[in-house]
């Protein structure tokens, strides 16, 4: 019999503690952990469900929260048709449910109001979720980081925190936000309504007061791939960009 | 724990369940997950650099490197985002015949290998020598596409497959086993899928 304390499996119990429907497609799961859980604007978790014959399903998402708000981790969910993990969570899960989860995991793409800035944040649909994390750290440190978040939707139903991220511009704090539509014509004034493209970006630098130190390109792999190109013709060194794909 | 209302639909059939390492399910399409920009190297600016430290031991032009013998190699491949594909097929150069045509023996037990982007993954020598990994050059047929890490990437089929770096430039010979890109930033030092061993201090 050996006195060392059993190994810690990695996986942790979370409890569904609040849900909320953000867009028509995306839904947000706020999570209890029930050990300690200390991370980063920008990293994900992995979920693991398991069906009674020992089946079970994994998947990656990543933390809309802010490292400030508390125990609670929010998770945003975006329903995929035929999907496996995200309609459970749509069409399944409950308050007072409890999941598996294990995290925080990654270490490229995050980011602290130490590492500074200007910041260039650019989200395709539910890739916005790091990156609203991101904006919110910096909102609650009171960082002063100038930073722009460039965030395309199908429609403007679709823009997801859309109150609250409007409601964060008008602090100018240093905090910008571009919206580009892709299906509805533009709403607000620096707004667009087409796909993201070198344009937009070199538009969206000149509202920083410098080029910007970082960029966070997060969402589809053709998202990504697309916008990444667009900041590269802007001229944004490839070495600045960092990259997060949902892998479809 | 059981979910509360999970249901196995997805259950793979019970003979493809030794094919599929815990934690992992099947994928039929090919996702895509990298660090950063797709770098499209041109195969006229391409080449690939064998290295014991920083000391070039060898270096292949696109042509060069193509002329050595072609092996044909069809594997699972498992992804840590908890992906696994069956039967990709590969074209490529064994690093053995890499290593034959430099006319060396591995010099030292570690390999990094390195990337046209700065990307980097550790990989212990013996996982790259006795026909286990190829420098691949053809997917299906076909020159990979930049996406999937063309014009030519690694492939260790048998460890997870952040190890079998995209847009390869070179192996490094090195003294220790030094961590790599990802696993400096949170990911296993080995990296075994059978063994689960997906992030820094799992077992
Ligand atoms: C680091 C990271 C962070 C992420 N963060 C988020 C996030 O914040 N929010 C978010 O919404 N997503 C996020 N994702 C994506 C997420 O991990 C899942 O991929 C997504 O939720 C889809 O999972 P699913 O089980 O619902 O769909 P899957 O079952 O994986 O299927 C995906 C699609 O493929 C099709 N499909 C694939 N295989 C089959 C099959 N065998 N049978 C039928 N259909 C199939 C489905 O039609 C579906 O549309 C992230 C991914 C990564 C890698």
């Amino acid at each position: 019999m050996s006195d060392a304390p059993a190994a810690q499996s990695p996986w942790q119990t979370v409890t569904i503690t609040r849900i909320q429907k953000r867009t028509p497609r995306v839904t947000s799961f706020f999570l209890q952990p029930s050990r300690p859980f200390v991370y980063h604007a920008g990293q994900h978790v992995d979920v693991r469900l398991t069906a009674p014959d020992g089946y079970q399903a994994r998947r990656s998402y990543s933390i809309a929260s802010a490292p400030e708000t508390g125990e609670t981790i929010e998770l945003a969910i975006e329903k995929l048709e035929d999907g496996e993990v995200s309609p459970f969570f749509h069409e399944i899960a409950a308050v007072g449910d409890e999941v598996e989860l294990r995290g925080p995991l990654g270490g490229h793409f995050v980011w602290s109001d130490g590492d500074g800035g200007p910041l260039l944040l650019v989200g395709g649909g539910s890739g916005v979720v790091p990156l609203m994390s991101m904006v919110r750290h910096r909102a609650m440190r009171g960082s002063l980081v100038a930073a722009t978040l460039v965030f395309s939707a199908r429609v403007w139903d679709e823009v997801i925190f859309r109150d609250e991220l409007i409601d964060l511009a008008e602090r100018r704090d240093g905090f910008d936000l571009v919206l580009t539509l892709t299906r509805e014509p533009a709403r607000r004034p620096a707004d667009h309504a087409r796909r993201v493209d070198a344009a937009m970006m070199v538009q969206a630098m000149t509202r920083l007061p410098a080029p910007p130190k970082l960029a966070f390109v997060c969402g589809s792999n053709a998202f990504v791939t697309a916008a990444a190109e667009a900041l590269i013709d802007a001229g944004v060194p490839a070495a600045l960009i960092r990259t997060e794909r949902y892998g479809v | 724990m059981v979910t509360r209302g999970f249901s196995s639909g997805r259950k793979p059939p019970t003979d493809t369940d030794a094919r599929i390492p815990p934690g992992q399910y099947l994928e039929q399409g090919f996702p895509v997950l990298s660090a950063g920009p797709t770098p499209h190297v041109r195969t006229e600016d391409w080449s690939f650099t064998l290295k014991h430290g920083p000391r070039p031991i060898k270096k292949w032009n696109w042509a060069e490197f193509n002329a050595l013998p072609l092996t044909k190699m069809t594997r699972d491949i498992h992804c840590v985002t908890a992906w696994t594909k069956f039967d990709t097929a590969w074209q490529g150069v064994l690093v053995d015949d890499i290593l034959a045509d430099a006319g060396i023996e591995p010099p030292t037990a570690f390999t990094l290998a390195l990337g046209f982007d700065g990307y980097s993954t550790n990989v212990p020598t013996k996982d790259l020598t006795g026909g286990k990994a190829m420098v691949a050059l053809l997917y299906e047929g076909k020159p990979i596409t930049p996406d999937h890490g063309g014009p030519a990437r690694l492939l260790v089929p048998h460890l997870y497959f952040w190890k079998s770096a995209k847009w390869l430039n070179g192996l490094q010979f090195t003294e220790r086993d030094e961590p790599g890109f990802w696993e400096l930033r949170g990911y296993h030092i080995y990296g075994d899928p059978w063994r689960e061993q997906r992030y820094t201090n799992d077992p």
